[in-house]
């Protein structure tokens, strides 16, 4: 505090110190201790709110284990999430290897830029383009008719492949840029070396580059887990009422059932997940939280 | 070598492949906008035609909607910007052990799922009196789009030279001076790529939006609902125009930086060709 006081005098330094401390405790801190605090609480009318009957309980937690619909559509936004930041992985990687081994100079530069546009363009007009794509009577169903590969439309919409393949779409840019910036830093000469001593083409991304790059694997999929368990745009466009996600349920808590603190607890079951992610994920590659937060 | 000739045509084929799916969504899109069908598809195309554009200009909702999002994108600048600016002045400057765990505080919203940061939100300020709207969206898009500044001014304070500001100061300067006269203008550019990313993350935000936004409605709200309540070829002549939009900027932003580079290169060489002269004006006087 003594160097910011020096540098920028007390009127700076108490604007600085203000906005600081404004952002962090009353926009991010608060308001995550008050929705758990909300989630412990039984739905009460407002007259009866702080009242006897407003004790703690984990009544809203255990809806979830007793409910087996809402089980199930947990359980099944955490492995297609998963398949997600796998399938956007696997996508990914060829492409941030070449981008930052292979491609040089202006070419790479303009690769990148490639790269980003699409992402300049809404998240919800990327799926809607999908949502067109994989219509009963969409472009991609009869291109596999007329190559042959299927006798009749698929129904992507109505299952969970239509979510799955828009998700891989919209989170790539989150993938490919901490495999890249990861990659980068390796030293060429390593992989010359590598070739030059006889290793085939696997074992050099196994032993050399994909070691070199695993706390950008780690944030790669950390970032994509993370927006595919928690996100609302792709299923509400390209899910269908029978392949529910998660935060639609949530939603569903606030606005159809009316209950916040069932949808607090809910919310903060879906954070939970997510930190057991990157955690797990520390652990498997074993990498620090100072790693992934660059 | 014929082992790395496959491996290269291997390459090649992968980036084709790529790069289609990546624009061919939004080529399809696009083109979809040109079919008269009452529904968004281009197959079966039916008639070419432009009378989706009318229809989007006389959409009134969605006129309203998309003013709607410029409005809290000004609101987020305005928020978000000051105090990201602050936070990175205040962690550049931070010298305790707590240092780390601070940092990840800060950098936490941008590692939740913007849904919880839309509910908590939303929960904290209902007790205030502040329901879902205007003023809650713009709370809650800064709540992690100041992070995203924060990291943003906070790489080109890295590279700051400090002893600058040291300078002003001894030289008789006042904290306010130094801080209008040289920091600021230093993170100047930083602070204006802060503005735009800020812009542009709440213009497309639609996770965290949707549950702060009470009875409004912005852009990417609007499209959703379309797209789940029947929607028309109308939101692809928008699509397109926002692509053509976006292509645009790329393009000019690639052609300015392209520009610049080469100024420096220019500059670089025109200062090898002063100093070959000074060098070969130098050489007969000392001969």
């Amino acid at each position: 505090m003594s160097v910011l006081l020096q540098r920028y005098g007390w009127a700076l330094t108490s604007i600085i110190v203000g906005l600081t401390v404004l952002w962090v405790v009353v926009l991010v801190v608060l308001p995550q201790i008050t929705m758990i605090d909300y989630s412990l609480r039984p739905n009460l009318p407002l007259p009866q709110r702080d009242g006897p009957n407003d004790v703690l309980t984990w009544a809203n937690y255990t809806t979830l284990a007793g409910n087996e619909i809402h089980r199930t559509i947990f359980v099944k936004t955490i492995w297609a999430s998963a398949l997600v930041t796998f399938l956007t992985f696997l996508v990914c990687y060829p492409i941030a290897y070449h981008l930052a081994q292979v491609a040089t100079g202006p070419r790479a530069a303009l690769l990148v830029l490639l790269l980003i546009i699409p992402f300049w363009i809404n998240e919800i007009l990327r799926t809607f383009a999908w949502w067109i794509i994989l219509a009963y009577s969409g472009p991609l169903n009869i291109a596999l008719m007329a190559l042959g590969f299927i006798d009749e439309p698929i129904r992507y919409l109505s299952g969970n492949s239509g979510v799955i393949i828009g998700m891989v779409y919209a989170y790539i840019l989150f993938m490919v840029f901490p495999l890249y910036n990861a990659m980068e830093s390796l030293d060429r000469n390593q992989i010359e070396a590598a070739r030059d001593l006889g290793a085939p083409v696997w074992r050099i991304h196994w032993r050399i580059i994909a070691p070199h790059a695993k706390p950008g694997i780690a944030t790669g999929c950390i970032m994509t887990f993370m927006l595919a368990a928690g996100s609302y745009a792709v299923p509400a466009l390209l899910g269908s009422p029978g392949s529910r996600w998660f935060t639609e349920i949530i939603y569903n808590w606030f606005f159809e059932g009316g209950n916040w603190n069932q949808g607090a607890a809910y919310a903060f079951i879906l954070l939970i997940l997510c930190i057991v992610f990157i955690f797990a994920m520390m652990r498997v590659f074993r990498v620090g939280l100072g790693d992934i937060a660059k | 070598m014929s082992a790395q000739r496959i491996a290269d045509v291997f390459t090649r084929a992968y980036l084709g492949v790529f790069f289609l799916y990546l624009f061919l969504p939004l080529i399809v899109m696009g083109v979809a906008t040109f079919n008269s069908s009452r529904f968004p598809t281009v197959t079966p195309w039916q008639e070419t035609t432009l009378k989706w554009f009318s229809a989007l200009a006389a959409d009134n909702q969605m006129w309203d909607a998309l003013w709607t999002s410029f409005a809290v994108g000004l609101g987020v600048i305005l928020v978000a910007v000051p105090i990201g600016v602050a936070a990175a002045l205040f962690l550049s400057d931070l010298q305790t052990r707590a240092k780390p765990f601070i940092y990840g505080v800060m950098v936490s919203p941008l590692l939740t799922p913007g849904v919880i940061i839309g509910i908590s939100t939303l929960i904290f300020w209902r007790p205030y009196g502040i329901t879902g709207g205007y003023l809650l969206m713009v709370l809650a898009q800064s709540s992690f789009i100041a992070a995203y500044v924060m990291l943003m001014v906070m790489a080109r304070m890295q590279r700051f030279d400090r002893t600058l500001e040291e300078a002003a100061l001894d030289l008789g300067a006042t904290h306010l001076q130094t801080f209008r006269r040289v920091t600021l203008p230093y993170l100047r550019p930083s602070m204006l790529a802060a503005c735009l990313i800020a812009f542009l993350q709440s213009f497309e935000n639609y996770n965290t939006t949707i549950f702060v936004r009470g009875i409004d409605t912005t852009l990417t709200v609007y499209i959703a609902s379309k797209v789940r309540t029947g929607v028309t070829p109308a939101v692809n002549a928008l699509g397109l125009i926002l692509i053509s939009v976006t292509i645009l900027a790329a393009i000019v932003y690639e052609i300015r930086r392209r520009r610049e580079l080469a100024a420096t290169a220019a500059a670089a060489a025109r200062a090898r060709a002063d100093e070959k002269a000074e060098i070969a004006a130098a050489v007969p006087a000392t001969a």
